[in-house]
C-alpha cells in the first residue's frame, strides 16, 4: 500500500546572494561586529509552500494546479524527498520514481548503452537488472545501431526518446510527473503515449503538475489548488477546474 | 522520511557509487587514443621532470630519491584529489540532488571511489621506478593495506565535511586548496626529510598531519614500517574527525538540498 500524508508541512528556502555564500564575508562580519559590513545580510527565506495538511492513498489521481510561483515544483520536490520540510511533517510509504526530469543525469559524451547504464542506476536499478531489461529499453527507443554512439551525435528527439525509454521501465507505487510527457514524431508519440498511460495505470498514487484543463480532466480524479504556497481548494476535478480556469 | 537503510537498499547504493566513479574516471580518457595509460603517461613525466631536476638540486643519489618523489607524488595526487573534490561533491551534483531523493553520503563516495581509482591508475609507476632503480619490494609493503583503509576513512570524513561546509560557503574550496598547496611545501615531497636541520625537522614532521597520512603508505611501500606516531595521529584525526562530521550532518542535512 503507497500513501503521503502531510501535516502542516511547510517550506522556507533560504535565498542567498554572493555575500551570504561567502565564508570571507562571514568572517569579517563576525570580527568586526557586523560594523563594517555595508552590505544587506544577505539572509532572505521565501516562504514557498505553508501549512499543507493532505493524505494521498492508493487509486489517488491527483493533479496540482496554480500560477506561476505558487509552489507546485517545490511541492513536488516535497514530495519525492528531495526537500524535507522545514516545518510540519511529511511522511510518504511505498517506492517513487519521478519523470519530471526524464534527461537528467544523461551525459552527452557517452554512448546512448552506457547512458541506459547510467540512468538506471541513478533510479534505482541494479546491473542485473539492467541487463535483463537492456534489450526492451533499446528496441523501445529504436534508435537501433545509434545506441553505440555518444549522445551527443544525436537529435534532440532521439535524446529524449533514449532519456523516455530508461526512464520508463521502473514501475513505482508513487509516480510523479511535472506536465504530461510528449516525445518523439508521429509514430513514436503513439508508442510513449501508451506505455506512460499504462505507467500511470500500474502506479498507486499519480501526482501530476499542470496547466492544462483537459489533461487534468483526463487524468485526475482529485486536484489541489495551490497558491501562495497554501492549498486554495482540494476536491474533485470538475469542481476545482471550473473554480480555477473559470 | 528517513528510513533505517536495509542492507540490500546499501548493496545498491554501492552499485551506484562504483557505477558513478568508473563513469567519471571514463570520461577523462575518452576521445584519446591510448586511454587509460593517458593517466598514467601524464604522472610518469611530471615524475621524472621533478626528480632530474629537484634530484640535481638537492644531490641526493637517484636509486634514493625518485622511489621517493614517485612515491609521494602519487600518494599526494591521490590525498589532495579526494579532498578538493570532495569539496564540490555536492555542488557538482546539483542537478541529482534536487531531482533523486538519493543518500548524499553517495556523491561524496563517489568522488573518494574516483580518486581511487585514479591511484589505481597511477600507482603501477612505483613498481617500474623500484624496478629501474634496482630496488626490491619487501614483505613490509603489506602493511600499506591496513594503511590504506585507514587514509581512505580518513580522507572520506575530510571529503564528507568540505563537501558539506562548501555547499554552503562557496569560497571555501578556494581556501581549501590554498592550503593544500601550502601543505605540499611542508610536507617531505620532493624534498627528503634527512635534508632537514634536525631541530626544524622534527617540528615540521610531527606536527604535519599530512606527513603522517604520507607515511603511513610510503614508508611500507619503500620497505620500511611506518612509525607507531603516525597510526595514532591518523588514527585520532579519522575518529574525531566522524564524530565531527557525522554531528554536522545530522544537524544540516535536510537543509543542504535548500543550499543548492
Amino acid at each position: 500500500m503507497a500513501l503521503i500524508q502531510f501535516i502542516q508541512a511547510g517550506v522556507e528556502i533560504p535565498i542567498f546572494n554572493a555575500y551570504s555564500r561567502s565564508l570571507k564575508s562571514k568572517l569579517i562580519h563576525i570580527a568586526t561586529a557586523g560594523k563594517l559590513s555595508a552590505h544587506a545580510s544577505g539572509h532572505v527565506i521565501v516562504r514557498a509552500l505553508h501549512g499543507l495538511d493532505f493524505s494521498f492513498a492508493d487509486g489517488d489521481r491527483v493533479g496540482l494546479i496554480g500560477h506561476n510561483g505558487a509552489g507546485k515544483s517545490t511541492l513536488l520536490r516535497v514530495l519525492s524527498g528531495v526537500y524535507a520540510p522545514t516545518q510540519g511533517q511529511a511522511v510518504r510509504q511505498g517506492s517513487l520514481s519521478s519523470l519530471i526530469d526524464v534527461s537528467l543525469g544523461i551525459d552527452l559524451e557517452s554512448t546512448g548503452r552506457e547512458n541506459i547504464y547510467l540512468r538506471g542506476a541513478l533510479l534505482g536499478l541494479s546491473k542485473n537488472e539492467i541487463n535483463a531489461r537492456l534489450d526492451e529499453i533499446i528496441a523501445f527507443s529504436e534508435l537501433g545501431d545509434f545506441i553505440d554512439m555518444p549522445v551527443r551525435t544525436y537529435s534532440s528527439g532521439m535524446n529524449l526518446r533514449l532519456a523516455f525509454s530508461v526512464s520508463t521501465v521502473i514501475q513505482p507505487e508513487i509516480l510523479l510527473m511535472d506536465e504530461w510527457l510528449s516525445v518523439g514524431d508521429e509514430g513514436f508519440k503513439h508508442k510513449a503515449e501508451a506505455r506512460l498511460a499504462e505507467l500511470v495505470e500500474s502506479t498507486k498514487i499519480l501526482v501530476i503538475a499542470s496547466h492544462s484543463r483537459d489533461l487534468i480532466l483526463k487524468t485526475c480524479n482529485r486536484v489541489l489548488w495551490l497558491e501562495h504556497g497554501m492549498i486554495k481548494m482540494d476536491g474533485a476535478p470538475d469542481e476545482v477546474c471550473a473554480a480555477y480556469f473559470g | 522520511m528517513v528510513l533505517p537503510i536495509k542492507l540490500n537498499k546499501l548493496f545498491h547504493l554501492l552499485g551506484l557509487i562504483v557505477t558513478l566513479g568508473w563513469h567519471d574516471i571514463r570520461g577523462r580518457y575518452r576521445r584519446s587514443v591510448i586511454g587509460p595509460f593517458w593517466l598514467t603517461i601524464s604522472m610518469g613525466v611530471i615524475i621524472a621532470c621533478i626528480g632530474l631536476v629537484f634530484g640535481g638540486i638537492f644531490n641526493t643519489p637517484m636509486d634514493e630519491y625518485l622511489p621517493f618523489l614517485a612515491a609521494g607524488i602519487i600518494l599526494w595526487t591521490f590525498v589532495t584529489g579526494a579532498i578538493n573534490e570532495g569539496c564540490t561533491s555536492f555542488v557538482s551534483a546539483e542537478g541529482v540532488i534536487k531531482q533523486l531523493p538519493i543518500p548524499l553520503f553517495v556523491h561524496v563516495l563517489r568522488v573518494v571511489w574516483r580518486n581511487i581509482l585514479m591511484l589505481a591508475h597511477h600507482i603501477v609507476i612505483l613498481p617500474l621506478v623500484l624496478l629501474v632503480m634496482g630496488k626490491s619490494v619487501s614483505l613490509i609493503a603489506l602493511l600499506a593495506i591496513p594503511g590504506f583503509v585507514l587514509v581512505v576513512l580518513c580522507l572520506s570524513w575530510l571529503a564528507f565535511f568540505f563537501a558539506i561546509v562548501c555547499t554552503r560557503y562557496r569560497d571555501l574550496p578556494q581556501i581549501v586548496a590554498s592550503v593544500l598547496q601550502v601543505g605540499f611545501y611542508f610536507t617531505p615531497i620532493i624534498w627528503m626529510p634527512a635534508l632537514l636541520p634536525e631541530r626544524l625537522g622534527a617540528a615540521i614532521l610531527d606536527w604535519n598531519p599530512f606527513y603522517h597520512v604520507l607515511e603511513l603508505l610510503r614508508a611500507p611501500l619503500l620497505g620500511s614500517a611506518p612509525g607507531i606516531t603516525s597510526w595514532l595521529v591518523v588514527g585520532a584525526i579519522t575518529i574525531l574527525g566522524w564524530g565531527l562530521t557525522l554531528l554536522l550532518f545530522a544537524h544540516v542535512k535536510h537543509r543542504i538540498a535548500y543550499w543548492l
